[in-house]
């Protein structure tokens, strides 16, 4: 009962005590106080001397409860000014967030080279090569092997840069088609794309002398008109939206037997029409057919053993489009404001 | 082409409305222009001038009544021919012309209900009126009747679809061409009868007085006819107004007739006044400098490459182009003679692109049907009977080198679908080809399709197959995707890789033009290339093909400056151009430009050398080129900063130059690089192959030294390196220093120094070794000093 009491009053003592301290200093005392050498346990411990033999075993039990009341309440105590000084430290750290950040230099891709990459992307994934020609080519390869013989008039339609009497400035990137044939010695089926600078001498305000165009060449037994209606189906799809869809309208180019305009259903209004397709709901997007059997032959590709199909828009309408761009001459122009822009990645 | 529905509905029926037609065309691959009535105006009467009085506050105002049947109407008249009697085309209240709306008005305090008209105000371009109906209303023939429309009476109650044909249907600039093509499209026959050629001859056969000579290849074919004693008069009016809904103004009947029967059969035909002419018509082509006075009253020099027609060896017209001055026909034309011909159309293409481009010449051009040369000869001389009143002298003067067999071309209805991918009925095939008037036989599954002359653009099985295709509809193909092996595909990943690198360093990407001034050819470039230049350039702007892309960055650079942009990082990639040895060369390239500052939070960096020298270190390291490159001063071009630049060394060979521009070529701080990237890529780069990491603890030692400015960094990395041995593994420059602390013409480098074995610890004693070793070493070579801490 006695005891019982002693190490209340000295546990309530402790206690009370703990209460005032504030730091590892002032617990450093108190702890001394209690269990150092002159502490107030170490000095009931000294009293085992005088406690009876039968007793001794009883007594070290209390001692023994009270200096682990105590070593818990000083170490809970310990804890507790520990976590206090380390948000002390934490809060005084505090900055603020919403400060700009440290941040590299941003930089962008150019939108031609977005529409170039996502298409040749789409062609890859099919099988497709992709081939560069030079943008230097003969008159041979750019005109007579497409057949468009000297003096033709559809040669009017694309006037042309020449640099001398056989050399020109590509003014479409179909002379890929002849110099992918030629150099395919075996003669086995093709499958290319071919993305590139052209040049036309045009003096349109709305057309630039210089453009993009995506050509494409597939070369195999059977392949037909239909092939060719999927495949730009997929083409137009990737570019314009899943609900684009695709017409057919006849046309004549030397290249191509049967030729089509190919319309799209109008990226503006989606085909229900309004100023920019003219009402029409669709817009022409590029030319294509079936490659003319002169254009295989003068490659050497035999007519009767293999058909292709050929496609070749200008794609800078395409970049207009995508990213809601006005003025084709933007694309030209490079005003850093316009290309900072780009320095996203594309939804995809 | 300008289409008049009615002139075309002589041939054939139309069973839809004029814009219908237009669409139904355009789906087959005639495309139109515009479609529309020619007189769009509408709520138009014929009425009768009752009273034509003057108006009271007017000196040239009428006041006049006007009986329009069902009404009388009051209306003010300001036309000077409007008088009591006549017949009128009357606008009543409510009618809407091309410029005006007709509304019940007061003019100065006379009450007005309509207007008279002239023909102009119906839309009828003034090109087409004589002056009498451009400065008064049109004054219609008594036989007009009240109360009915005046379109109809005049012939104008027609409708135009112009259409914008493709190169290869000469043969649909005709009327009888549109004819069959429309014939085709609904499934109607075609009346060939009411292109008459019967006429009387008269007189003695032509050949025994005349002759045509032929001394070209230029002219397969040449027919003559001569016809006498015509009258030159107006044309009758169904002929006046056909021509003007053609688009081609009315002279006189004979010029008309000629024009008429170009319309109606697509052939070009020229008219002499015989009386000019000595008995032959020579075709031949001109000589050089050769001197001709056309039609319109110029003289023309000629060249061999023109083809003349030649009376007497003196050229009188230039061939399939026009006529010569001296033999046209004039008010006194007696006595004609017809040329109807062929002429070589890539010569009268070539010809008529320096001269003059006319309805002629471009028929010539897209190519002529010999039948319809010898049809539209008959059917001149059958006009100008009727209409001028001519007797057709006997006979047809003729030089024909023409193959005239029929086309015939095998075809399995197989190919055909494989063609266009989808199966196409039998019936439907004959069907197309019976409605186009192709004749057909069928053997099997194989047809014989002999193709008429007049369709000139069908020669082969795929022309066929594209008429099956027009006519059956391509929108009836459903796409699918070509059944072919797989196999992966291949594409550049190099140069994509880099665009991406730079853009990843924080450059934007231009686009530019390849065709730059002629002046800025040069600029950027060591030994300077022999440059590509265009024929005919558009404009100075554009005239050679660059080598260098940093003119064209340095153009974007003061395109931005001049909008306040300063803050510059741009690149581009693309190919320059040059000559060498004859041969056009083309090399990938990649420049860059980069000037002004960035920001990095608070702080502020004016771009200098190091952040250019930084970005390409980045992108060659990128590509595996890491410890493969130098930057070595050999030769620069002068637009660089002759101590701030050098040129790129990768693996011994120059690829490329580096620094800042001369401060005389631009005032502006601006640092640049280029390489050529296609002898980068020569130097190949092997593939990663990741080293062990050692497990043992490196040693790090830090030095510095106080050196001569003009010692660089490198000869001392170098020589640390040397001394240092295979223990030192890495050498780090993180400190350099110049000012008050050490002497003016030295600088100070702090060099870290990272040794390590991968095969045991290392201890202090043997690295202190070594890096005593290397500050001996450094001290003797460059007799310098170490900088104390």
């Amino acid at each position: 009962m006695e005891k019982n009491m002693e190490r209340e009053n000295i546990i309530k003592k402790l206690e009370n005590e703990l209460k005032n301290v504030k730091t590892k200093n002032d617990l450093a005392t108190l702890k001394a106080e209690f269990l150092g050498k002159n502490g107030i346990v170490t000095n009931l411990s000294l009293k085992m001397k005088e406690i009876p033999n039968e007793e001794k075993k009883e007594y070290g039990k209390f001692l023994n409860e009270i200096k682990v009341l105590v070593l818990e309440k000083i170490e809970a105590k310990n804890t507790d000014i520990e976590k206090n000084e380390l948000e002390t430290k934490l809060n005084s750290e505090k900055i603020d967030i919403t400060l700009p950040a440290r941040r590299s230099l941003k930089g962008s891709i150019h939108p031609m080279t977005r529409i170039v990459e996502e298409l040749e992307d789409l062609f890859v994934s099919m099988g497709y090569d992709v081939v560069s020609g030079p943008e230097i080519d003969t008159d041979l390869n750019c005109f007579t092997k497409l057949n468009l013989p000297a003096g033709h008039p559809a040669r009017d339609a694309q006037d042309t840069f020449y640099l001398d009497d056989d050399y020109l400035l590509r003014p479409h990137t179909s002379p890929a088609q002849v110099r992918t044939m030629e150099a395919n010695t075996l003669k086995e089926p093709i499958r290319i794309v071919c993305p590139g600078k052209v040049y036309r001498r045009d003096d349109d305000a709305t057309h630039s002398h210089q453009f993009m165009q995506f050509e494409g060449l597939v070369v195999g037994e059977n392949i037909s008109l239909a092939d060719l209606k999927g495949t730009l189906e997929l083409f137009a799809k990737k570019l314009l939206g899943e609900k684009t869809k695709v017409r057919f309208r006849p046309s004549y180019f030397p290249f191509t037997e049967p030729s089509c305009e190919v319309d799209v259903t109008c990226f503006k209004c989606g085909g229900k029409g309004c100023s920019l397709c003219k009402q029409t709901g669709w817009i022409e997007v590029l030319g294509a057919g079936v490659v003319h059997p002169n254009v295989l032959r003068m490659s050497g590709y035999d007519p009767e053993k293999y058909t292709g199909f050929a496609f070749g828009p200008g794609i800078d309408r395409f970049a207009m489009f995508k990213y809601g761009i006005t003025d084709i001459r933007q694309i030209y122009t490079n005003d850093i404001r316009f290309l900072e822009q780009f320095d996203r990645k594309d939804v995809e | 082409m300008k289409l008049s529905t009615k002139f075309l509905k002589d041939y054939v029926k139309v069973p839809v409305s004029y814009k219908t037609l237009a669409d139904d065309m355009t789906r087959i691959g005639n495309e139109y222009d515009s479609a529309a009535p020619l007189v769009p105006a509408t709520g138009l009467v014929i009425g009768k001038v009752l009273e034509c009085k003057n108006h009271p506050d007017s000196d040239h105002l009428h006041v006049t009544l006007v009986d329009i049947g069902d009404e009388k109407l009051q209306i003010v008249c300001g036309a000077p021919n409007v008088c009591e009697g006549i017949k009128v085309i009357v606008a009543k209240p409510g009618a809407v012309l091309p410029e005006i709306t007709i509304k019940k008005s007061n003019i100065r305090g006379v009450e007005s209900n309509g207007m008279l008209c002239a023909l102009f105000e119906l839309g009828i371009d003034k090109k087409y009126l004589h002056d009498d109906d451009i400065n008064g209303i049109c004054i219609l023939d008594d036989k007009a009747k009240v109360g009915e429309d005046p379109i109809k009476f005049l012939n104008l109650d027609d409708e135009v679809i112009d259409f914008e044909l493709t190169s290869n249907r000469g043969d649909l600039l005709s009327i009888l061409g549109m004819a069959y093509e429309v014939g085709a499209l609904y499934g109607e026959d075609v009346d060939t009868s009411k292109v008459e050629t019967t006429y009387k001859e008269t007189g003695e056969d032509i050949n025994n007085t005349f002759k045509v000579k032929v001394e070209t290849e230029d002219c397969p074919l040449f027919l003559a006819k001569s016809v006498r004693n015509v009258t030159i008069k107006e044309s009758p009016d169904f002929i006046k107004k056909r021509l003007i809904a053609s688009g081609i103004r009315p002279i006189n009947n004979v010029v008309d007739i000629s024009n008429y029967v170009m319309l109606e059969l697509g052939q070009p035909l020229h008219f002499y006044d015989a009386d000019t002419l000595n008995n032959e018509l020579k075709v031949r082509n001109a000589k050089n400098g050769e001197k001709l006075t056309t039609l319109d009253k110029v003289e023309r020099e000629l060249t061999e490459k023109d083809i003349v027609i030649a009376s007497h060896d003196k050229a009188i017209g230039l061939a399939g182009v026009m006529g010569g001055l001296d033999t046209e026909i004039t008010q006194n034309t007696k006595n004609i003679m017809i040329e109807s011909a062929i002429f070589d159309n890539v010569k009268i293409r070539m010809t008529s692109k320096r001269i003059l481009r006319s309805e002629a010449s471009n028929r010539f051009e897209k190519g002529l049907d010999a039948k319809r040369t010898y049809l539209a000869i008959e059917r001149c001389a059958n006009l100008l009977e009727k209409y001028a009143d001519a007797s057709v002298q006997t006979g047809l003067v003729i030089y024909d080198k023409t193959k005239k067999e029929d086309k015939v071309i095998e075809i399995t209805y197989d190919k055909i679908n494989k063609v266009l991918g989808i199966e196409v009925p039998k019936k439907d095939v004959k069907e197309i080809f019976k409605n186009l008037k192709f004749e057909v036989k069928e053997q099997k599954d194989k047809l014989i399709v002999t193709v008429p002359s007049r369709r000139i653009d069908i020669s082969i099985k795929e022309d066929l197959i594209e008429e099956v295709g027009r006519f059956y509809g391509l929108e009836n193909i459903v796409g699918k995707l070509p059944t072919v092996p797989l196999k992966p595909g291949k594409y550049n990943k190099t140069y994509r890789e880099i665009k991406h690198k730079m853009a990843g360093l924080g450059l934007n990407e231009c686009l530019s033009y390849t065709l730059i001034r002629e002046t800025e050819f040069p600029y950027f470039q060591t030994e300077i290339k022999e440059q590509v230049k265009v024929l005919d350039p558009m404009t100075d702007e554009h005239t050679v093909l660059r080598y260098s892309l940093l003119s064209s960055l340095m153009n974007i650079y003061t395109y931005n400056k001049a909008r306040g942009i300063n803050d510059i990082h741009i690149f581009e990639m693309g190919n320059g151009f040059y000559k060498a040895q004859g041969e056009y060369k083309e090399e990938m390239r990649l420049a860059c430009l980069i000037s002004g500052t960035y920001k990095n939070q608070f702080e502020i960096f004016k771009f200098n050398f190091y952040d250019i020298k930084g970005i390409l270190e980045d992108l060659l390291d990128y590509l595996g080129y890491k410890e493969r490159y130098s930057l070595e001063v050999n030769e620069l071009p002068k637009e660089l900063h002759p101590y701030q630049s050098a040129n790129v060394i990768v693996n011994g060979l120059e690829v490329g130059i580096i620094g800042k521009i001369n401060p005389t070529f631009s005032k502006d701080d601006i640092y640049v690089f280029e390489l050529s990237i296609d002898k980068l890529l020569k130097n190949r780069c092997k593939g990663i192959n990741v080293s062990e990491i050692s497990k043992f603890p490196t040693i790090l030692k830090d030095v510095a030294f106080i050196v001569p400015k003009d010692i660089t960094s490198l000869s001392l990395t170098k020589e640390i390196k040397r001394l240092g041995g295979k223990l030192l593994k890495d050498i780090t420059i993180f400190d350099y220093y110049v000012g008050d602390k050490i002497d003016e013409d030295k600088k100070s480098l702090a060099f870290k120094l990272t040794f390590n074995d991968s095969t045991r610890t290392l201890t202090d004693e043997e690295v202190m070794e070594i890096f005593n070793k290397i500050i001996a070493g450094i001290k003797t070579k460059f007799k310098c000093e170490v900088r104390d801490k």
